[in-house]
């Protein structure tokens, strides 16, 4: 699986966005020396020069982002057998295999900056700081849950840490996260927005709307694909005429990274954001 | 023919108003102290007070800026407030009525053009699924103070794709406010109080109102003016036969008002305002003191506002009704272009007589007019 990072508009980056180079260190805190790691896969640039392959991290760093997907993987999979059970009722949309992308992505930024996504929603709302008691509370239908029960799996959501959601419309999410970086740069803020979609939402026509109109005004988004190479049941070479993602941008720069690999997806938004 | 209405006006002053119907021409004044302003420097000036007030509120639609409005309602904005406030955008009503959306997501204040309501069905999905239903969904943790406006129903000779009405349509979804205004006063009351208002408002002008001049107050022009929503104005009080109406055919039922109290039936004429949340108090209270009750709008008869408030008066005061519930509303066609086919398409005067006469009894049956 790869996913792809889109930024939108090279141009004026390096001013802006200087003080998010310096990633919350662990090793400050924890007193470890810095390890570097070499990421498992280059990475791919469109009209960007791709970041080093190399990785500082830490060993407790590293052991946090395992326990944390391991948490992730664990949740969705007990998700999966309350949905089988029918304690869970609709829609039910697993990040099982997706963990590193949430984590890594995480690990590079802060909760002032925003993230939205489509309904594959509870790694990333876990990520943002959401609880499992939450999660599996809203996923059955709960007064305790994160939408106290009346959202379900796919509307889950924490404003107070930047995270917009969970969007059942495939493809709405783009232009909704545009409009938070444009909302961001309106006020001022400095901080960016992550319009997180799948393969099957990268065909979607408001897609490129959005992405014309935040390269026209220069907002500060990430249009971040995660791709799982199936669009609902349909394969990815049966739904799209190029797999090229990253490059579906054209005038806007692109990143192919795998998302397997968490130190890739930390990297990433470090470099765009650079 | 020039249609004249007299009321004293509630808070003490007395001058005389004239609400001047649609579409007449202004033979002569009376002097009178009340300034008369058009719709469309009413819904001018309320964007600028409102942008002035609160720097979270801006403005994004096609041609908003630099050609000043597409009907000339953002006039001078884009001057006074720079392009990072009034926005042009591309012709992509999806993207960037998503792009709104996200940003009322993250506390600001939009203000959504579409040029017309029938290009809003290009985002439809935006207005519906992200924006009035985001309250609910994440249990009140997400709130969408967006506005999206622009001019709705017919306008003259446009055809079928740029004609309909969409009141019904919005004042169907639970999480969305519709609002429509008839007058000066009513666009500059109901706008400001979308523009105030914590969730989503659907705002229908209409583009034929918006050359019309009517008479304000000074507490309308005050900035501080706000109408409240889900309120309705009875714009002329009446005896037997109560007629709703919204937008334009308000103006269309005060003439229709006019021609029916020659022949001795006072009609009650209420301007809706407000379509969701509908005034069901007003509407049913006016239904009980005058027993008959037609229903008027421009868009298509089949689940129109008209079919929601005869449910709502059959709910609360049926055994107050002494005829049917008549229903007024534009043909069921798609407009057509020829200017006398258009004609037939919308509700004329005559239509609304004709109803009114029926629910009092009053028609003639077509045997004896043959």
């Amino acid at each position: 699986m790869a996913a792809a990072a889109r930024r939108l508009s090279a141009a004026s980056l390096p001013l802006r966005h200087h003080h998010l180079l310096l990633r919350p260190f662990a090793s400050s805190a924890s007193g470890q020396p810095p390890i570097a790691v070499e990421t498992s896969v280059p990475f791919t640039g469109h009209k960007i020069e791709p970041p080093s392959r190399l990785v500082d991290t830490t060993p407790s760093e590293l052991l946090s982002f395992f326990r944390d997907m391991s948490m992730m993987r664990r949740m969705e999979i007990a998700a999966d057998s309350l949905y089988k059970s029918k304690l869970i009722r609709g829609f039910c949309h697993l990040y099982d295999g997706q963990e590193a992308v949430a984590i890594g992505l995480e690990a590079a930024i802060t909760k002032k900056d925003a993230i939205i996504t489509a309904y594959r929603d509870h790694c990333i709302f876990l990520a943002r700081g959401g609880s499992l008691v939450e999660s599996y509370a809203e996923l059955m239908g709960r007064r305790s849950g994160c939408s106290k029960g009346k959202g379900g799996s796919m509307h889950f959501y924490k404003k107070d840490s930047g995270f917009f959601g969970g969007h059942g419309i495939v493809g709405a999410q783009v232009p909704l996260g545009c409009g938070l970086a444009f909302a961001q740069k309106y006020t001022k803020e400095g901080t960016v927005s992550f319009a997180l979609y799948g393969d099957g939402a990268a065909n979607q026509g408001q897609l490129f709307e959005a992405l014309n109109i935040s390269a026209l005004w220069d907002l500060p988004v990430i249009l971040v694909c995660e791709n799982n190479h199936y669009g609902m049941g349909t394969a990815e070479w049966r739904a799209a005429k190029s797999p090229a993602y990253y490059k579906r941008g054209d005038y806007v720069p692109g990143l192919k990274v795998d998302g397997m690999d968490v130190q890739i997806n930390l990297s990433s938004p470090n470099t765009v954001l650079s | 023919m020039l249609g004249v209405a007299r009321r004293k006006l509630g808070f003490g002053l007395l001058s005389a108003t004239r609400v001047l119907p649609a579409g007449s021409v202004l033979a002569k004044k009376f002097s009178t102290a009340a300034k008369e302003i058009t719709v469309r420097d009413a819904l001018n000036s309320a964007l600028d007070e409102e942008m002035s007030a609160d720097p979270k509120v801006f403005l994004m639609g096609e041609e908003v800026g630099e050609y000043q409005g597409a009907y000339k309602i953002s006039k001078g904005l884009l001057e006074k407030y720079g392009p990072d406030r009034v926005l042009d955008t591309p012709i992509t009503e999806a993207g960037f009525t998503g792009i709104g959306v996200g940003a009322a997501y993250y506390g600001l204040r939009p203000v959504v053009e579409f040029m017309t309501f029938n290009f809003s069905m290009q985002a439809i999905d935006h207005i519906i699924n992200s924006a009035a239903k985001s309250n609910y969904m994440s249990a009140g943790q997400i709130s969408v103070p967006i506005v999206f406006r622009g001019p709705n129903g017919a306008a003259a000779g446009v055809g079928a794709q740029h004609s309909q009405c969409y009141a019904a349509w919005y004042a169907h979804v639970p999480g969305l406010k519709v609002l429509s205004p008839y007058s000066s006063e009513d666009a500059r009351g109901l706008l400001k109080a979308a523009i105030r208002d914590p969730d989503p408002v659907v705002f229908l002008e209409n583009e034929l109102l918006y050359g019309e001049s009517f008479p304000v107050s000074a507490e309308v022009l005050d900035s501080s003016f706000c109408l409240p929503i889900g309120k309705a104005k009875i714009e002329r009080e009446g005896k037997h036969v109560t007629i709703t109406a919204f937008s334009k055919m308000v103006g269309y039922a005060l003439q229709a008002a006019e021609v029916l109290s020659k022949e001795g039936i006072s009609a009650e004429v209420i301007n809706l305002r407000s379509i969701r949340p509908l005034d069901r108090a007003t509407i049913n209270a006016s239904v009980r003191k005058t027993n008959r009750l037609v229903t008027v709008e421009e868009g298509f008869p089949q689940h129109g506002v008209g079919a929601e408030i005869c449910m709502s008066v059959t709910e609360e005061s049926f055994e107050y009704l002494d005829a049917p519930v008549e229903r007024i509303a534009g043909a069921d066609v798609p407009m057509p272009y020829a200017a006398n086919l258009e004609r037939m398409a919308v509700p004329q005067v005559d239509d609304i007589v004709r109803a009114a006469k029926r629910a009092c009894y009053r028609s003639v049956p077509m045997a004896v007019a043959a």
